[in-house]
């Protein structure tokens, strides 16, 4: 078996909204939000791609038209050979055991009205009708105690636990039916630092022992260096760069990416009053009109007059670092 | 030093906690957090005791008293006034209405009749109100759209004006009533569902549910419809008094029951024809029942309210 064949391979894949305008009669025709506006990646097996970019950039989006919870525009998802995009609805569900998402608010995704038993044990009787309660018992117990919950907390509901005690259920609900991806859609946003922390370092010991891809979207930069192999950007939709991760940090291909990582913020007051930041001008462009040629142009310090015609490609630099800018 | 580290662990209620974690802990469900809000409500446990007793004395008070609802005394027909007062003695306990009949038994008939108005108009209301505002909210786009105007339309119709007219029309029967109330009553619940039915939609743990996979119908039963019933029921609480009040309104403009059945309504509209020849018990008692049961199922709405939606009060 060749290891280097990609787990999931997106091409192009393109997620339009239509937007009523507020006021409009019903013929006037809707303007196109563009989300997620021709995005590629490959995905290896044991893999974390960290996605960043700012709010409204498509993250979450992207993330959820590979699993099929909006429909996308255009475009080829790749799972093991398989187009998900092209599958009916009962084979998409055959799929789904395989990938599983985390979500951002811990609380508000696990339904109030359930035991936390119940809430792990519902993929696994989604996927695996066949089980006995005892079994289905077992194996909700046996996840539980991995991603750090007293077993005999079964049958306690989500509100009495903490943040990052609902997260942690998160997973194991993500994690019940053994899959070989995990989309996490800002994981850690909503926890504090301290918990952030423990959270994270449980999700890399879990990778580890299953062998799992992770994809981590985060609009913490310094989150998505720790956990991430290599890192996407995101803007306004389209990718700006792709790297591998120590890469991408020591010597950032696009100006976009320069910038965040200008803005991070270092844990020493004195060389946090010394650094040098990179401001933008301007806010984000609404994605209902994005600016012609380079999405990015109108913020750009470096942009030139061709920046305005065409789109840039994603080119190689060498050593796996992919941006798409056409002054570097 | 050490002995202030261990000394916690020796006391016994410590070790009692420490013992039973080796077995599994009950959790406390949202549903019991509201049982136990709603307990503490003493107006509402109140409330609960006397409905009850209310409930019970229509349904079997007959059996204490020899009379039926439509015999009348000829002995004191013509003299009600002052012949007919409420006696134990004579088993007539809430004496005589105008035409001589054991105004007990008739109490007791009308609340029948007023109860299971309120209650079956309610169930109707909510069960169909529902079902439609879950489906529109649930679906949504042009669907909700065609389904919600409709509802707007019924709604701009006068429909006290609609049922009265039903009511002349069809002739006066309490099956008419039933359809006349029902008709109208769902087009609130299905507002208030539908309403309800889009913010539990876009919750993180429904989109969760659609990333695992789990079938539409089991994300409504499941996830939805739990989520969706505490609105649902504390409406429904409140609606049975309104349907009780639109029934005796119309009972009292003559359009109910017919005779000799009888209801809450127009037991108070023959009350207040007959308070002025000295004849107060015929008004009183039924309006003492009427006025009770509407009192009770306002607190047990406003229980149920302070104790599903805590953050609402």
């Amino acid at each position: 078996m060749n290891v280097q064949s990609p787990l999931l391979s997106v091409r192009d894949l393109k997620v339009w909204f239509d937007i009523k305008r507020q006021g409009a009669m019903p013929w006037t025709p809707s303007d196109t939000l563009k989300a997620v506006d021709g995005v590629d990646f490959d995905l290896m097996p044991g893999e974390t791609l960290g996605i960043v970019g700012e709010s409204g950039c498509g993250k979450s989006t992207l993330a959820r038209a590979i699993m099929r919870m909006v429909p996308a525009e255009a475009g080829t998802v790749l799972w093991l050979g398989n187009d998900l995009l092209q599958l009916n609805k009962h084979d998409m569900r055959e799929h789904r055991k395989e990938m599983q998402m985390i979500f951002q608010d811990p609380l508000a995704s696990l339904n109030p009205r359930m035991t936390i038993g119940q809430i792990v044990a519902e993929p696994l009787k989604t996927h695996h009708p066949g089980l006995s309660a005892g079994e289905v018992k077992d194996r909700v117990r046996e996840v539980l105690d991995r991603v750090g919950i007293l077993p005999n907390m079964i049958n306690r509901y989500p509100h009495e636990f903490s943040g990052g005690q609902c997260q942690r259920i998160g997973i194991a609900r993500a994690l019940i039916v053994k899959p070989q991806l995990i989309i996490c859609d800002e994981p850690v946003s909503a926890l504090d630092v301290s918990i952030q922390a423990q959270v994270i370092n449980l999700l890399m010991e879990i990778q580890e022992e299953m062998g799992l891809s992770l994809i981590f979207i985060a609009h913490d930069l310094s989150v998505v260096k720790h956990i991430s192999t290599r890192v996407m950007v995101l803007y306004l939709g389209n990718v700006v760069e792709i790297s591998e991760a120590a890469q991408l940090y020591r010597s950032p291909g696009h100006p976009y990416t320069e910038a965040l990582i200008s803005a991070v913020p270092i844990p020493d007051p004195s060389a946090e009053a010394s650094k040098e930041v990179m401001i933008l001008d301007a806010d984000l462009p609404s994605p209902l009109n994005p600016p012609s040629g380079c999405v990015f142009r109108t913020r750009c310090p470096i942009a030139g007059p061709e920046c305005a015609e065409t789109k840039p490609p994603l080119t190689d630099r060498g050593n796996g670092q992919q941006v798409a800018c056409h002054k570097r | 030093m050490n002995d202030r580290l261990v000394q916690p662990f020796q006391q016994p209620k410590t070790r009692e906690i420490a013992e039973r974690i080796a077995e599994d802990v009950k959790g406390r469900s949202l549903w019991a957090d509201a049982r136990r809000r709603f307990v503490a409500n003493r107006a509402a446990m109140v409330s609960v005791v006397v409905l009850t007793l209310v409930v019970l004395f229509s349904l079997f008070g007959q059996f204490l008293s020899e009379y039926d609802i439509e015999t009348p005394d000829w002995d004191v027909l013509g003299n009600v006034a002052a012949a007919g007062k409420p006696s134990i003695a004579n088993g007539h306990y809430f004496g005589y209405d105008e035409y001589a009949r054991d105004l007990y038994n008739r109490v007791i008939q009308g609340s029948r009749i007023s109860l299971a108005v309120g209650v079956i108009g309610a169930l109707v209301a909510v069960i169909v109100g529902t079902i439609y505002g879950a489906t529109a909210g649930f679906i949504g786009g042009r669907v909700d759209s065609i389904m919600m105007r409709l509802v707007d339309i019924f709604m701009s119709i006068p429909y006290m004006f609609v049922l009265i007219l039903l009511l002349v029309v069809a002739g006066r029967s309490i099956t008419m009533i039933f359809v006349g109330i029902g008709l109208t009553a769902w087009l609130d619940m299905s507002r208030i569902v539908r309403g309800q039915t889009l913010s539990i939609k876009n919750r993180e743990f429904v989109e969760a549910a659609i990333a695992i996979g789990v079938p539409t119908w089991r994300i409504i039963i499941r996830h939805i419809v739990p989520n969706l019933l505490g609105v649902v029921v504390v409406y429904a609480t409140l609606l049975v008094p309104q349907m009780i009040l639109t029934e005796s309104f119309i009972s009292f403009l003559g359009l109910g029951v017919q005779e000799p059945f009888t209801s809450w309504g127009a037991l108070l509209s023959e009350g207040t024809k007959t308070m002025n020849y000295g004849m107060l018990w015929q008004l009183a008692f039924p309006l003492f029942f009427f006025v009770v049961t509407i009192f009770c199922f306002f607190f047990i709405g406003d229980g149920l309210r302070d104790a599903l939606d805590p953050k609402d009060r």
